[in-house]
């Protein structure tokens, strides 16, 4: 068997607490990811988030992170040098982050800032570097991307502005996105559209991806394996065509609110959750 | 009484029009949805009833009075928003209890401590997040905030942009039924926008279908389960969202 794209043994990631002592929020999480499609949803606060950015060495402190191993593609993550760091996020990993439109810039053109990413990893000249940016605009199903790549950040709709995170992502063709609610304001056929985007790069250029989601629908249709995380730990493992069948009462309860189509339930069963919540 | 009158409504940013000509009503009471492509102008919409889009043509009236183009304090007490994105609506260097302390000053209202701890127990976030910032919370956690910051003033009319999209599915059913109890309990008006098509039909009475800046049709929130709709635009919304596969009605 081939090394793994990523492996992550015992990942935690810790804060203060105010008492002096510290409380982990990803506490002891291992997992192996090749060129596949891995999904992680779960509870809010119980640490997807925190998980991506330990990977990419983006927690700041006081948070701190340990891990028994990370490695991608057989680097150790912990002990690069963080000019090393510096040059494989974006470039051989990339993060979409959950709140795209405070991700970007806010004084440079939607163009220039997804042109930038392309120039580090790939330098071409301008025509070239306009071209493939556009096109990209393109592909993740921006109707008009001449207007959009001139304009700010705070002059597009959510949704666009998630679009816009992705083709900046996506652009330098890393080998690991993870994608942090990607989605989450687009409406289903858009997001299809660019969710089967991210699926042809997984499956012909051997991308790895993660995919953070709340919507359990969504990671069952997109993913071969789905984590399902509960305050800092993984509570259960599946397939993910067999996310209906998941077992565990905590997976079972996070299906059962899922509001329906022909909804006739005056109220959405909630899970108790005061036991969970993190920190 | 209505809550909410458009008439006309035309709306642009720096010359470029972006919504044309939107009518419609929300009655006082209503949960009314707002749906649509992305980048329809939905949210462009919510903004100029509150006068942050302040480009517009045509009538908006709030509660029978002519809204204005600007932010207006005397509307925001009984109108509140909660944006899209709870990032950059949240002051990055005011902890959760100061947005929602302040929030409380600023209109006057009294009892303040009650009020936030009650209020933030109703999004259900515990005391430990009281004193927190928003850079030191989840996604979820801080829409939520944002949530509770509209909710604590206790508007007649909540202008709602996507706001569970970003909550996992067991924290969207809380807030959901929390908006839904709020509702029955003090009359509440609700203007809803989301691309959850399945939201629409828990929550909302009546929806509006937008498609390139126009609304092209209103229909009962009921259509959703027969998929009844007359416009080609909504009935291609509603198959891509599922709603033709018999499984939805069996409920997954
Ligand atoms: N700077 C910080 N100090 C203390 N706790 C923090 C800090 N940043 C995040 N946390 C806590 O860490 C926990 C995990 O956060 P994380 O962002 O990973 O959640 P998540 O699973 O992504 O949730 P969501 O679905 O709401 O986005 C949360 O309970 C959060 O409140
Ligand atoms: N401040 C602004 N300046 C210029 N154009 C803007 C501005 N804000 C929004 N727009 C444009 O107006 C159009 C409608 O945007 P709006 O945010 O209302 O869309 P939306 O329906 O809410 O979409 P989404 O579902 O993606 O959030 C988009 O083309 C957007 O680029
Ligand atoms: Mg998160
Ligand atoms: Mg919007």
């Amino acid at each position: 068997m081939t090394a793994p794209l990523l492996s992550v043994r015992d990942l935690r990631v810790s804060f203060p607490r105010r008492d002096g002592g510290r409380i982990n929020v990803v506490d002891g999480l291992s997992f192996d990811l090749g060129r596949e499609r891995l999904g992680i949803v779960g509870e809010s606060g119980s640490g997807k988030s925190m998980t991506g950015r330990a990977i990419l060495r983006l927690v700041r402190p006081p948070g701190r992170v340990e891990a028994s191993r990370l490695a991608f593609e057989g680097e150790d993550l912990t002990t690069l040098s963080e000019r090393r760091m510096r040059a494989l996020r974006g470039a051989r990993i990339s993060m979409v982050m959950q709140d795209p439109r405070y991700s970007l810039n806010p004084v440079m053109t939607v163009g220039r800032q997804i042109a930038e990413a392309l120039r580090v990893h790939t330098p071409l000249g301008r025509a070239a570097t306009r071209a493939r940016v556009l096109q990209m605009l393109q592909d993740v199903r921006i109707n008009d991307p001449e207007r959009v790549a001139a304009m700010y950040p705070h002059e597009v709709s959510g949704g666009m502005g998630q679009r816009i995170m992705i083709a900046m992502m996506l652009i330098p063709r890393p080998s690991l996105l993870i994608a942090d609610e990607p989605t989450s304001a687009l409406d289903v056929s858009v997001q299809a559209q660019v969710l089967g985007l991210m699926d042809s790069l997984v499956r012909g250029n051997g991308m790895g991806l993660i995919l953070i989601s709340h919507d359990l629908d969504l990671v069952a249709r997109y993913c071969d394996r789905i984590l399902v995380m509960n305050a800092g730990r993984v509570v259960e493992t599946c397939e993910a065509r067999r996310l209906g069948e998941a077992t565990h009462p905590y997976t079972r309860g996070l299906l059962a609110a899922v509001p329906r189509m022909r909804e006739t339930r005056a109220e959405l069963p909630t899970l108790d959750r005061r036991a969970w919540e993190g920190t | 009484m209505t809550a909410i009158a458009l008439r006309g409504l035309n709306i642009a940013y720096a010359g470029t029009p972006v919504v044309r000509d939107v009518t419609l009503d929300v009655a006082e009471g209503e949960s009314f949805a707002l749906v649509g492509e992305s980048g329809s102008g939905k949210s462009t919409v919510l903004k100029a009833i509150t006068g942050l889009a302040p480009e517009w043509t045509g009538s908006i009236e709030v509660l029978g009075r002519p809204a204005a183009h600007h932010p207006d304090r005397k509307l925001a007490r009984v109108v509140q928003m909660v944006f899209q994105d709870p990032y950059g609506s949240l002051h990055p260097r005011k902890t959760v209890d100061a947005v929602l302390t302040e929030a409380l000053a600023i209109h006057g209202i009294g009892d303040r401590d009650a009020r936030v701890e009650a209020v933030l127990r109703d999004v259900g976030l515990d005391r430990r997040f009281r004193f927190r910032y928003p850079h030191q919370l989840s996604g979820g956690q801080r829409q939520r905030v944002a949530i509770a910051r509209a909710l604590v003033l206790e508007p007649r009319i909540l202008l709602l942009d996507e706001p569970t999209s970003a909550l996992d599915v067991s924290v969207q059913a809380e807030i959901l039924n929390l908006l839904k109890r709020l509702r029955a309990e003090h009359r509440l008006t609700y203007l809803l926008v989301t691309h959850n098509l399945p939201v629409v039909s828990f929550m909302c009475d009546r929806v509006a279908i937008m498609n390139r800046g126009r609304v092209v049709e209103i229909a009962p929130a009921a259509a959703l389960h027969d998929g009844e709709f007359q416009d080609s635009y909504s009935r291609q919304l509603y198959a891509a969202s599922g709603g033709n596969s018999p499984m939805e009605s069996a409920g997954r």
